[in-house]
C-alpha cells in the first residue's frame, strides 16, 4: 500500500467532484498533488488512476472543454451521479438489511455485500442496533454458498451481458462437450445454482447446472452482446426445466409395516379401501384380523426408471406388484448389484 | 484459483479484511470515502466506536484521519478540503467539502443485498414480510440503474409441504416452546418421533432448516422442514441446554467426525450424480466416464440404500463389510420377487 498514492487518489476524486466544468489533464496535474512533472509518465499515471476510480465505481465523465471545441476532452465527476441518494430506514428495516448482508457470508457476493453495508452505514444507518429486530430476525439464519466456481465469472457474464464459453457434462454423458451460452440468468433451485440463457449451438434456451461445468468459464464476447429476450423470466425458465414431468402412473406396491417412509409419504390410497389413507393403521383402528406385517399401497409416479431407482433403494422393504414393467426394472438393478 | 470479479473483491476486501493486512490504495481510498460521510451522518463519533465499525485499530484510523486533513488541492489557490478533528476521542467533520455522502452502491453491492433479501422474502411462514418488501423497495430506488441486473439472480426456497409446519416453528421459537416432531430420516428410512427445543431457524441454499436441541439424542440436530411429517407445539417451555452450541453455518452444514467410516465407491456416467448430491472427500476420474468417490460417513445405511438404487451403475469398493452387507440386501429383496 502506498499512503502517497492513496493521497493522489483521494485528491483527485475531491478534485473532479468539486469542479461543474471539464477539467484539462494539465489542469487536474496542477491541482492534485503527486503527478510527475514529465508528460509521458504523466500520462500513463493519470490514465491507471482514471482506470481506478472507475473500477470503484466512480462515475467518471469525460466531456468537450468548450461547446466549440470538440477536440479536447476534459474530466469531471457529477455529484448526483456519484452520491448515494438519501436514505431512512426504520428500525425493522435497519434489522432486516443487516440480516440479509450476512447471507452471503462466506460465498461469492460476501465482498459486495460488505462493501454495501459500509456505504450504507457511511449513510447514517445503523444495522446493528440492538433491540431493533423485530420477528424476521428473531431466530432466523439464512446462507447462500457458491462452492462452484463458475459461478464468480457467470454472474459477472450475466451482469455485463456477456456471452460464455464452457466445457459442460451432461448428466450421464462421459465425455464434457464445449457449450457457448448467451447467459440470462443464474438461479439457485433446491440448493443448486443453475445458469439459462440462449445456447448459441443449439440455437435455443438451455438450462446448466454449474456444478457440472468444467474447468474455466471464458467470455466469448464484448460486454452488452447479449440480449436478453424482454419477459424472459429465468426462474420459470429454470423452474419448468427441473420440473418433475406429470405423474402419470400409479403403482401398486407391498410395504412392509413399520417401513417404506419415503414412499408412503406419497401413496394415494389403498386399492380396494379408497377412502383409506396412505398410512399405517391407527392404532385405535378396529382390526380384527391377524396382523398382516405387509401393508398394501397405491403410490404415483412420473417416470418408471426414476421410480424404479426410488424403490429399489428400500430393498427387502418394499415389493412392487404392479406394473409388471416397473417389478422388471426394480429386478434388473437389485440383479446388477449382484453381478 | 477461483476467478473473481475485481472492482467488488476490492470492495469487500476492504470491508472484510482481517485487521493487520495491509489494504491496496483502491481499497483504502473506498474506506475514506465511506469514512467522512460516517462521521458527517452521525455529527460526531467516538474513535473507539468508529474504528470498531471499520475493523480497524484506533491507530489505523488516526492514521486514516491525518491522511484525510492532509489532502490539500493546488489550483487555483491552494486549500485544504477537509477539516476535521479528534480530541479528545470524538470524532468531528466541519468541512467535507465534496466527498460528505457516501459513493452509490454499485451492482455487485446492490445485487448481493437485493438477492439476499428477494430470498428472504420467499422464506415460508415470515409474518413480518412489510419491513422486508419496504427495504426492497428503497434500496432499488437508492441504487438506480444498479439494481436492474440483480433481477437476474434468484434463489427459490423449497416450501416445505404446507406452511402450517413453518408457522408452528416460528410460533414455538417466538414463545420459546418445545415442539414434538414426527421426523422422516431418509437414510435409515425411518419416520422418528422426537422433542425438540427449537434454537433457530436455517435457510441454507434454499433448503430450510429447524435447529434444535433434541432431547432424544441429546444433542444439537437440524431437522430439514421438507422431512417434517408432523409436529406439535407442546404446552412446555422450551429449556435448551448450556452446552448446546449452534452449528456454524459458515462451516458448512455437515462435517466430518472422527468416527466416520470411510466408504470408496465407483459410479459410471449414469451414477456421476452421487458426487454433486452428496457431500465427497474426493471424485476421481476413471475409464468410461465412471467417477471413483470417497466420502466418509457416520452412518452407512443410507449407503447401503444408494447402493440398491445405482444397481449396476454403481458398485461399493470398500470397506469390505458393506460390500458384504449390500450383496445380503439384493438378495433378500430379489428373493421376495422370486417368491411372489
Amino acid at each position: 500500500m502506498s499512503r502517497r498514492k492513496t493521497e493522489r487518489l483521494l485528491s483527485l476524486v475531491v478534485c473532479l467532484l468539486s469542479t461543474r466544468r471539464y477539467l484539462t489533464a494539465e489542469q487536474i496535474r496542477q491541482a492534485v498533488a503527486g503527478y510527475p512533472e514529465q508528460p509521458e509518465a504523466f500520462k500513463r499515471m493519470f490514465e491507471r488512476d482514471k482506470e481506478e476510480l472507475r473500477e470503484l465505481g466512480i462515475p467518471l465523465e469525460t466531456g468537450p472543454l468548450s461547446p466549440t471545441d470538440g477536440e479536447d476532452v476534459g474530466y469531471r465527476v457529477e455529484r448526483q451521479a456519484y452520491e448515494l441518494p438519501e436514505l431512512r430506514l426504520e428500525p425493522d428495516e435497519a434489522a432486516v438489511l443487516g440480516l440479509a448482508a450476512r447471507v452471503w457470508r462466506s460465498a461469492e457476493l460476501a465482498g459486495a455485500a460488505a462493501g454495501a453495508l459500509l456505504k450504507l452505514r457511511a449513510a447514517g444507518i445503523d444495522t446493528d442496533e440492538p433491540g431493533a429486530g423485530t420477528d424476521v430476525r428473531q431466530g432466523i439464519e439464512p446462507r447462500l454458498a457458491t462452492t462452484e466456481p463458475a459461478f464468480g465469472p457467470l454472474w459477472q457474464a450475466v451482469r455485463d451481458r456477456r456471452p460464455v464459453t464452457f466445457a459442460y457434462r451432461a448428466a450421464g454423458r462421459s465425455e464434457p462437450q464445449t457449450r457457448e451460452l448467451e447467459p440470462w440468468g443464474v438461479v439457485n433451485r433446491h440448493g443448486r445454482w443453475y445458469v439459462a440463457g440462449r445456447d448459441r449451438g443449439r440455437d435455443a434456451v438451455r438450462v446448466f447446472r454449474l456444478s457440472r461445468i468444467e474447468g474455466d468459464v471464458r467470455f466469448s464476447g464484448r460486454p452488452g452482446s447479449v440480449t436478453v429476450p424482454p419477459g424472459a423470466d429465468v426462474r420459470e425458465v429454470v423452474r419448468t426445466w427441473d420440473s418433475a414431468p406429470a405423474q402419470e402412473h400409479t403403482a401398486v406396491l407391498r410395504i412392509r409395516a413399520g417401513a417404506g417412509y419415503g414412499l408412503r409419504r406419497y401413496a394415494t390410497a389403498a386399492p380396494g379401501r379408497p377412502d383409506a389413507p396412505g398410512q399405517p393403521d391407527a392404532p385405535g383402528d378396529v382390526d380384527p384380523s391377524p396382523i398382516d406385517p405387509w401393508d398394501t399401497l397405491t403410490v404415483p409416479y412420473s417416470d418408471t426408471g426414476r421410480f424404479a431407482d426410488h424403490v429399489a433403494s428400500f430393498g427387502a422393504d418394499v415389493v412392487v406388484a404392479d406394473p409388471p414393467d416397473l417389478r422388471d426394472a426394480v429386478i434388473r438393478r437389485l440383479k446388477g448389484v449382484l453381478a | 484459483m477461483r476467478p473473481r470479479d475485481r472492482a467488488p473483491a476490492t470492495a469487500g476486501a476492504a470491508a472484510g479484511r482481517a485487521r493487520g493486512q495491509a489494504a491496496t490504495s483502491a481499497e483504502r481510498l473506498q474506506r475514506l470515502l465511506a469514512l467522512v460521510p460516517y462521521v458527517v451522518s452521525r455529527k460526531a463519533v467516538g474513535l473507539a466506536d468508529t474504528a470498531a465499525a471499520f475493523g480497524l485499530s484506533e491507530r489505523e484510523l488516526v492514521d486514516d484521519l491525518n491522511l484525510l486533513w492532509c489532502v490539500e488541492l493546488r489550483d487555483p489557490d491552494p486549500y485544504c478540503p477537509i477539516d476535521l478533528s479528534y480530541e479528545g476521542g470524538e470524532i468531528v467533520v466541519s468541512q467535507a467539502e465534496s466527498i460528505g455522502r457516501p459513493l452509490r452502491l454499485a451492482v455487485d453491492e446492490a445485487s448481493a443485498l437485493l438477492v439476499a433479501l428477494r430470498m428472504l422474502a420467499d422464506v415460508p411462514g415470515l409474518e413480518d414480510r412489510s419491513a422486508l418488501s419496504r427495504l426492497i423497495a428503497k434500496l432499488e430506488t437508492a441504487a438506480g440503474a444498479a439494481a436492474a441486473p440483480s433481477a437476474q439472480v434468484a434463489v427459490q426456497v423449497d416450501k416445505p409441504t404446507g406452511d402450517a409446519a413453518i408457522a408452528r416453528i416460528r410460533e414455538a421459537l417466538t414463545r420459546k416452546q418445545r415442539v414434538h416432531l414426527s421426523y422422516y430420516v431418509p437414510g435409515r428410512d425411518e419416520a422418528t418421533e422426537r422433542d425438540v427445543d427449537p434454537m433457530r431457524l436455517l435457510v441454507v441454499d434454499g433448503r430450510a432448516y429447524l435447529e434444535g436441541w433434541c432431547r432424544r439424542a441429546e444433542g444439537v440436530r437440524l431437522f430439514r422442514l421438507d422431512r417434517i411429517l408432523g409436529i406439535d407445539v407442546l404446552d412446555v417451555p422450551a429449556s435448551v441446554p448450556e452446552e448446546a452450541q449452534p452449528v456454524d453455518v459458515d462451516q458448512g452444514l455437515f462435517r466430518p467426525s472422527a468416527d466416520d467410516v470411510h466408504v470408496t465407491l465407483e459410479v459410471s456416467a449414469a451414477g456421476r450424480w452421487v458426487a454433486e448430491y452428496y457431500p465427497c472427500e474426493s471424485a476421481a476420474e476413471l475409464p468410461d466416464g465412471w467417477l471413483r468417490i470417497r466420502l466418509r460417513t457416520p452412518d452407512t445405511r443410507w449407503v447401503r440404500r444408494l447402493a440398491l438404487r445405482l444397481g449396476e451403475d454403481g458398485r461399493i469398493i470398500a470397506p469390505e463389510e458393506l460390500r458384504a452387507h449390500i450383496r445380503d440386501d439384493a438378495a433378500a429383496a430379489l428373493s421376495a420377487y422370486a417368491n411372489g
